[in-house]
């Protein structure tokens, strides 16, 4: 589903990934851990297409397309998605009114039929079902001040609503408590499907015990340093991370 | 950085075309002579041209204003010319077959519903064409329950009493440098009488357009609604783009008496100049309302996009006992473009009331401001404004000033000013793409968003209308 090859990008004329490959097939999830600065929201961005990163070298293929020379909203629409760590505020716009018309983009690239109000209200009730969200944040204006757990509720709710071929979910669990975290881990599960992958970028192993990933790569100074397995996460989660740092550095002998 | 913002094309002005059209003109320059030649081409009475020479020679004691927040070279008064109308020389045609087929033409390309029989919108329309008004829709159907919509010049024939008691009681002819240029020089505009008691039935429309390169408009709008009356009036305004400047200083006047309402919109689109700043309008219009009478009540609601250079603050003067005045902007500069635009709201009766409500959108490298003012006098007892003024700024060479100004002479005045500045960023439109959405559509939306308390205040289709003039005129300026 996605393949990326030897890429690098920068920030500003800074680097930051600087060589990264990953393969992901279809019913995979994913892990991308690190310590904070180490590129992992870049990544995310970068695969998403965010005006502010300039990719330097190397290739990424998403369904056999070069994701470069889709725009982003392009990107969006051939089913890629990123719930992103820190949400915007839009406001003025409302939520409901939002996610219709993200809804009907999809559908309309897609040669569906697209929902009038009436029928993606009948269509969105069953979805916050899901994210355990009051309707009335339906109402208000995209974002505008949502808690930090409000936020992520919304992200996920858009992710249900465009049932997203690859989700990338940066930091899910940060400004979440416990039950909620369990609640949008759950949402994330029941949203996964054979055809679908998941990403998912964490710097705390914690959310890794909803969403269960099958590989685990571990991120640092743009590069990725090692990789391996569930019990990958689990050994993190023990260690930290500079031991993974200080292995690479040694080439892998201690 | 930005590439999302360009990456929108760019939209030319669609309604930047010239008619050819034989036009019967004056000589470009401004003198005694040339307001006689006005007055007498229009038939005019003794006491109108009275009128004219007083506010010429007023004016010509008066200075440019040089407060606002613009930029410009002084318009050369002596090059503008001050009359041009369509030929046939006829200012008010008897029937639509006689209008110029050309002229028709521009009209629907305009889309204005000029034919009677298109006209099943429900929109009385008077058209405007450089300085004559060409046509009125509708005029039987509205004279039936006693209305008055005719053009400025025909009023003067068929209603000079009415027009003698109103014109120049709310903007006197010297009341400020463009004012006294209009009065002397105006040229036509439309006249609304609504009698007591009445509700006109369907809304009341003037379309401008400025065709002759060289001409400046002038046009004089008065609306007078009696006790207990009630209209809404809209207006609408193109040109065709010249890469010189034209003028435009028209004067509104407004009169509500007791329990009378005014509802008043505009979508102003003229030529805003190209990219670079080259040609475009300069607005220098004096628009005002008297809520003359107990409980009269008038609203304000403009939609700003075009125009080089706007100076224009619609205002209220209250002065009878719980009127209310009302005023709802959107005003949206790009590129070069300048706006000085607000209000001012003059408390003089008890319990009056007043609500501004501003929405500055400001692009590329174009400069937009409220100035606004409230003045509350000593014997306004009870009186009270809100005023929300917000700016948008798109990309990071344009700006936003907003210069609110109160003056309160009555302790028991309550008065509430609230402001903000908000950017369409980069982040917000990236969060919409990456939702699927393209990036004119979510600029579209935001905007929307940002506008939606004035856009509310708008008739159905004008506020449809407004809405795509907003996406347009951002399109491959944001960032
Ligand atoms: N706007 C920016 N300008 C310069 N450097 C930046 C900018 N944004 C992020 N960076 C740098 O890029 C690196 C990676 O950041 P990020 O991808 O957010 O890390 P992570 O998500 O792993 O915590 C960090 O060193 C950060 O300081
Ligand atoms: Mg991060």
């Amino acid at each position: 589903m996605l393949s990326i090859k030897n890429l690098t990008a920068s920030i500003n004329g800074t680097p930051v990934l600087k060589g990264i490959d990953l393969e992901i097939k279809a019913g995979e999830i994913h892990a991308i851990m690190g310590p904070n600065g180490s590129g992992k929201s870049t990544l995310g961005k970068v695969l998403v297409g965010h005006p502010s990163y300039e990719v330097t070298g190397g290739e990424v293929l998403f369904e056999g397309k070069n994701l470069f020379d889709l725009e982003p909203d392009v990107r969006a629409r051939a089913g890629l998605f990123m719930g992103f760590q820190h949400p915007i505020e839009v406001p003025g716009v409302s939520n409901a009114a939002f996610l219709r018309l993200a809804y009907n983009k999809k559908a309309e690239a897609e040669g569906r039929d697209e929902l009038d109000p009436l029928e993606f209200d009948d269509f969105i009730r069953e979805k916050i079902k899901l994210v355990s969200m009051k309707e009335a944040f339906l109402d208000r204006s995209l974002n505008e001040g949502f808690s930090g757990g409000e936020k992520k509720r919304n992200e996920i709710l858009q992710m249900a609503v465009l049932e997203p071929k690859l989700a990338i979910l940066d930091e899910l669990d940060s400004g979440l408590d416990i039950d909620a975290l369990r609640v949008l881990g759950d949402a994330v599960n029941k949203l996964m499907r054979p055809d679908h992958a998941l990403l998912v970028i964490t710097h705390f192993p914690r959310i890794l015990e909803t969403i269960r990933p099958q590989f685990v790569h571990v991120l640092s100074g743009g590069r990725i340093l090692k990789q391996g397995g569930p019990g990958l996460a689990i050994e993190l989660e023990e260690r930290g991370y500079d031991w993974v740092v200080e292995e690479a550095a040694t080439g892998g002998h201690r | 950085m930005n590439s999302t913002f360009q990456g929108v094309t760019s939209q030319e002005y669609k309604y930047g075309f010239v008619t050819d059209i034989e036009a019967d003109s004056v000589a470009p320059g401004l003198n005694e002579e040339v307001i006689r030649f006005i007055s007498a081409k229009k038939g005019e009475p003794d006491w109108l041209l009275d009128f004219r020479l007083k506010a010429y020679r007023h004016w010509l004691t008066l200075a440019e204003p040089g407060w606002a927040k613009v930029q410009y070279p002084t318009p050369d008064f002596q090059k503008i010319v001050y009359y041009s109308a369509p030929r046939p020389k006829k200012a008010q045609f008897a029937s639509m077959d006689e209008v110029d087929p050309e002229l028709k033409r521009t009209f629907e390309k305009l889309g204005v519903p000029i034919h009677e029989q298109e006209a099943l919108a429900g929109v009385a329309v008077d058209v405007v064409f450089d300085s004559v008004s060409v046509t009125t829709t509708y005029k039987e159907k509205l004279a039936a329950v006693g209305i008055i919509f005719c053009s400025f010049s025909e009023a003067v024939k068929t209603h000079p009493d009415l027009v003698k008691r109103y014109l120049g009681s709310v903007v006197p002819a010297a009341d400020n440098f463009y004012a006294a240029l209009n009065s002397a020089v105006f040229t036509d505009g439309s006249f609304v009488f609504i009698p007591k008691g009445v509700a006109c039935p369907m809304d009341l429309s003037t379309y401008f357009r400025i065709n002759n390169q060289e001409s400046g408009q002038f046009e004089r709008t008065l609306i007078v609604a009696e006790e207990g009356a009630s209209v809404s009036y809209l207006e609408g305004c193109t040109a065709p783009r010249f890469d010189t400047n034209q003028l435009h200083a028209a004067v509104v006047e407004l009169v509500a008496l007791d329990h009378a309402s005014i509802k008043y919109s505009t979508v102003q689109n003229w030529y805003a100049g190209d990219k670079d700043g080259k040609g475009g309008i300069f607005n220098f219009v004096t628009k005002r309302g008297l809520c003359k009478g107990r409980g009269s009540h008038i609203s304000w609601t403009q939609v700003e996009t075009g125009s080089a250079i706007t100076w224009k603050y619609p205002s209220c003067v209250l002065l009878g006992d719980d009127s209310i005045g009302e005023f709802y902007s959107v005003a949206l500069t790009n590129h070069k473009q300048q706006a000085d635009t607000g209000t001012k709201m003059i408390h003089i009766g008890r319990n009056t009331k007043s609500t501004i409500i501003s929405k500055g959108i400001s692009a590329g490298d174009s400069s937009n401001s409220y100035r606004g003012l409230v003045k509350v006098q000593p014997k306004a007892e009870g009186a009270r404004n809100f005023s929300q003024c917000d700016s948008m700024l798109i990309g990071h060479t344009c700006s936003a000033n907003t210069f609110p100004t109160l003056d309160v002479q009555n302790r028991s005045a309550r008065v509430e000013h609230e402001a903000t500045t908000s950017k369409i960023g980069e982040e917000q439109l990236f969060y919409f793409q990456q939702r699927g959405i393209p990036a004119e559509e979510a600029i579209s939306m935001i905007i929307n968003g940002f506008c939606k308390d004035v856009f509310r205040e708008l008739p159905m289709e004008f506020a449809v209308e407004a809405t795509k003039l907003l996406s347009l005129k951002l399109e491959g300026s944001v960032g």
